[in-house]
């Protein structure tokens, strides 16, 4: 038994396990244990007991989703699974620590997760800066193919089953998991509209199961020791362990497998070692760039789904962004409007008109020239871009810093205000005002 | 010898991607139920050995993958780490995110452009780079972090960005 089913053979002084070593500390045997021992609806019972829950940013329950994918002999084959390592979203750097310091537990996930599906053919997709990390993914694959653990009638039952690495080329939209089953056919990465749902069809309208990196990492322990070991690994009702990150201008920053629940106050003071000399916490975001911002006072809430969620905002990937008291706070806020609204796949007008809009006013604000109207604005597009009048969430994503921001912070959105000055008998003083910089 | 001397020069004539970019796209297209799945690797394999994609590759990798020019250039316009023109023979990818915001990479695109004066999309006369910013590298604990084609370099400042200024490594 382990406490740290995903990061227990990873140490970044030492290149990664190779198969041979891999299986030597135990590698593979969830690989053997399902195949030799149990069916894929026993499996399927073990992950839907265990409480896993994604680890993408939803946090959808993983069981309940994979329950939609048609089995048995008349399923329409064939049947994908699809690791999603895109990873794009601004501070989020865990799934990159899982695929550098340990490829075979992905693979191996990838692996058992395919046989519980009974898929036949599995993609890693990965973003395309990850060079480094696809090609370890490509070597634990080959060494894989050699040893028998994938190919035809893998460890001689009647399971057949390949995997390959597909690396992307930019664009955070890809990360949505229609919009990456677009971008793997091969076609522009705009999302797909949802029914009929990727589960029942997805690639090529073949059933296909996405889940992020990290969710997939924690299948091989799970079948090694079972639902309840899984569950007893948390601080609380959300199961497992997450990989928790920090970075901003904090003295140690980095990614650490803890238990589930672990409040921040424990990550920031403990793990990352505090706020760097002369510099204090402001605000942070709970797990990446879409996350809604929370304040000092929620250090001691545990961070899981459901507390964070209570909270007003998003456990997310789990890697925390650490907003010090002496950035330019409106500064921040217009970095992350600018990435989102580079990001839009211009598939719908509100986010793809909106979040330029959007991120323009946070501009004018930045360099104390903003008017009145772009604070309407930003309030408007709180609501405008928010869920239901967008085709994905991405602008969503997008809305939840800044309505977070205005709510707690109003006074940095106000204090950047510049009033026009009043012009006797002119309706044009605003104008002038405006141009006058 | 005859033969495979004539199939070679019709080739050729068919095709300006060389027999191994050739090689390597095929392979890439025999993980797919579908030839156009592997069109953002197809291309990305032409840039690896070209610095870029031409509208003459792009037609030649289309023809391969049996898509239209049209439907491939909508998907390598889509990708940012495609590149439709030219680049310097160093691509240098700052990254702009929010932690290396935080932590200073302004001031890293400062000392880019006093050294090189290039700013971001701009290529040196000599050729030697180009600066693009990129988004989120994924590894916020190290930053500030750049790019050099494609390697990682992280803790940077304007002193230890220097060598990465001065050239091939
Ligand atoms: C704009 C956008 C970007 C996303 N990017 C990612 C990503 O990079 N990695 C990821 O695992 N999930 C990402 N997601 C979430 C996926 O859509 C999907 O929920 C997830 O891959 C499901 O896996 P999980 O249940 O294991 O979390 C993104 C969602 C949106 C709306
Ligand atoms: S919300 Fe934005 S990213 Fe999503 S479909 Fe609409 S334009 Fe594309
Ligand atoms: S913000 Fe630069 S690596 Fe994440």
């Amino acid at each position: 038994m382990t406490e740290k089913p995903l990061t227990r053979h990873i140490d970044p002084s030492r290149p990664p396990f190779d198969l041979a070593q891999y299986e030597k500390a135990g590698g593979y045997s969830a690989l053997g244990k399902v195949i030799r021992d149990m069916t894929p609806a026993a499996c399927l019972q073990v992950l839907k007991d265990s409480g896993l829950r994604g680890r993408g940013g939803a946090g959808f329950p993983t069981g309940m989703k994979w329950s939609f994918v048609p089995m048995g002999a008349d399923a329409p084959r064939p049947k994908y699974i699809v690791a999603n390592a895109d990873e794009m979203e601004p501070g989020t750097f865990k799934d990159r620590l899982l695929m550098e310091g340990c490829p075979h537990l992905l693979v191996e996930g990838m692996i058992v997760g395919g046989y519980i599906l009974q898929a036949d053919v599995g993609y890693i997709f990965i973003r395309g800066e990850y060079v480094e990390a696809a090609r370890l993914l490509n070597r634990a694959i080959a060494e894989c193919r050699e040893k028998g653990f994938l190919g035809n009638n893998i460890l001689g039952g009647d399971w057949s089953f390949e995997l390959h690495v597909h690396t992307s080329a930019g664009r955070y939209i890809c990360g949505e998991e229609t919009a990456l089953l677009n971008s793997l056919e091969g076609k522009r990465a705009t999302p797909r509209a949802k029914p009929p749902f990727p589960q029942v069809s997805g690639l090529w309208g073949k059933p296909t199961i996405v889940n992020n990196v990290e969710t997939l990492c924690n299948l091989p322990a799970l079948i090694d020791y079972g639902a309840e070991w899984f569950k007893q690994l948390s601080l609380t009702e959300d199961a497992g362990t997450k990989l928790y990150g920090v970075s901003g201008r904090v003295k140690n920053p980095g990614c650490w497998e803890l238990p589930m629940g672990t409040p921040m106050r424990e990550l920031l003071q403990e793990y990352a070692g505090g706020m760097c000399d002369g510099y204090g916490l402001k605000t942070f975001l709970p797990g990446g760039a879409s996350t809604p911002l929370l304040l000092p006072e929620h250090l001691d809430t545990p961070m899981d789904y459901t507390h964070i969620g209570k909270l007003g905002s998003r456990l997310g990937t789990g890697t925390a962004i650490v907003i010090d008291d002496q950035v330019d706070f409106i500064g921040a806020m217009k970095n992350l409007e600018h990435f989102f609204a580079q990001e839009s796949c211009g598939f719908c007008t509100p986010c793809r008109d909106g979040l330029p809009w959007v991120e323009k006013a946070l501009g004018r604000l930045q360099q104390r020239r903003g008017q009145r109207t772009d604070l309407e604005w930003l309030q408007r597009a709180t609501w405008m871009l928010n869920m239901g009048n967008t085709f994905c969430a991405h602008a969503p994503g997008a809305m939840g810093p800044l309505e977070s921001a205005l709510k707690y912070f109003p006074e940095e959105f106000a204090s950047r205000v510049v009033e026009p000055k009043p012009q006797p008998g002119n309706s044009q003083g605003k104008a002038a005002a405006s141009t006058s910089t | 010898m005859v033969e495979a001397a004539a199939n070679l020069s019709s080739q050729h004539l068919i095709s300006n991607l060389s027999d191994q970019e050739i090689a390597e796209i095929r392979a890439e297209a025999a993980h797919y139920e579908y030839p156009q799945a592997a069109s953002i690797e197809a291309l990305k394999i032409v840039q690896k050995h070209r610095g870029w994609v031409s509208d003459e590759s792009l037609r030649e990798v289309a023809r391969l993958l049996d898509m239209s020019a049209e439907q491939l250039d909508g998907v390598a316009t889509f990708y940012s780490l495609i590149f439709r023109r030219p680049v310097g023979k160093n691509t240098l990818m700052l990254c702009d995110g929010i932690t290396c915001w935080m932590l200073g990479c302004e001031k890293l695109r400062e000392t880019i452009q006093h050294r090189l004066g290039i700013d971001y999309g701009q290529t040196t006369a000599d050729n030697e780079f180009t600066l693009i910013p990129v988004t989120c590298q994924g590894a916020c604990d190290r930053a500030p972090v750049m790019l050099k084609n494609m390697r990682l370099h992280s803790h940077l400042t304007p002193e230890n960005i220097e060598p990465l200024l001065k050239g091939s490594e």
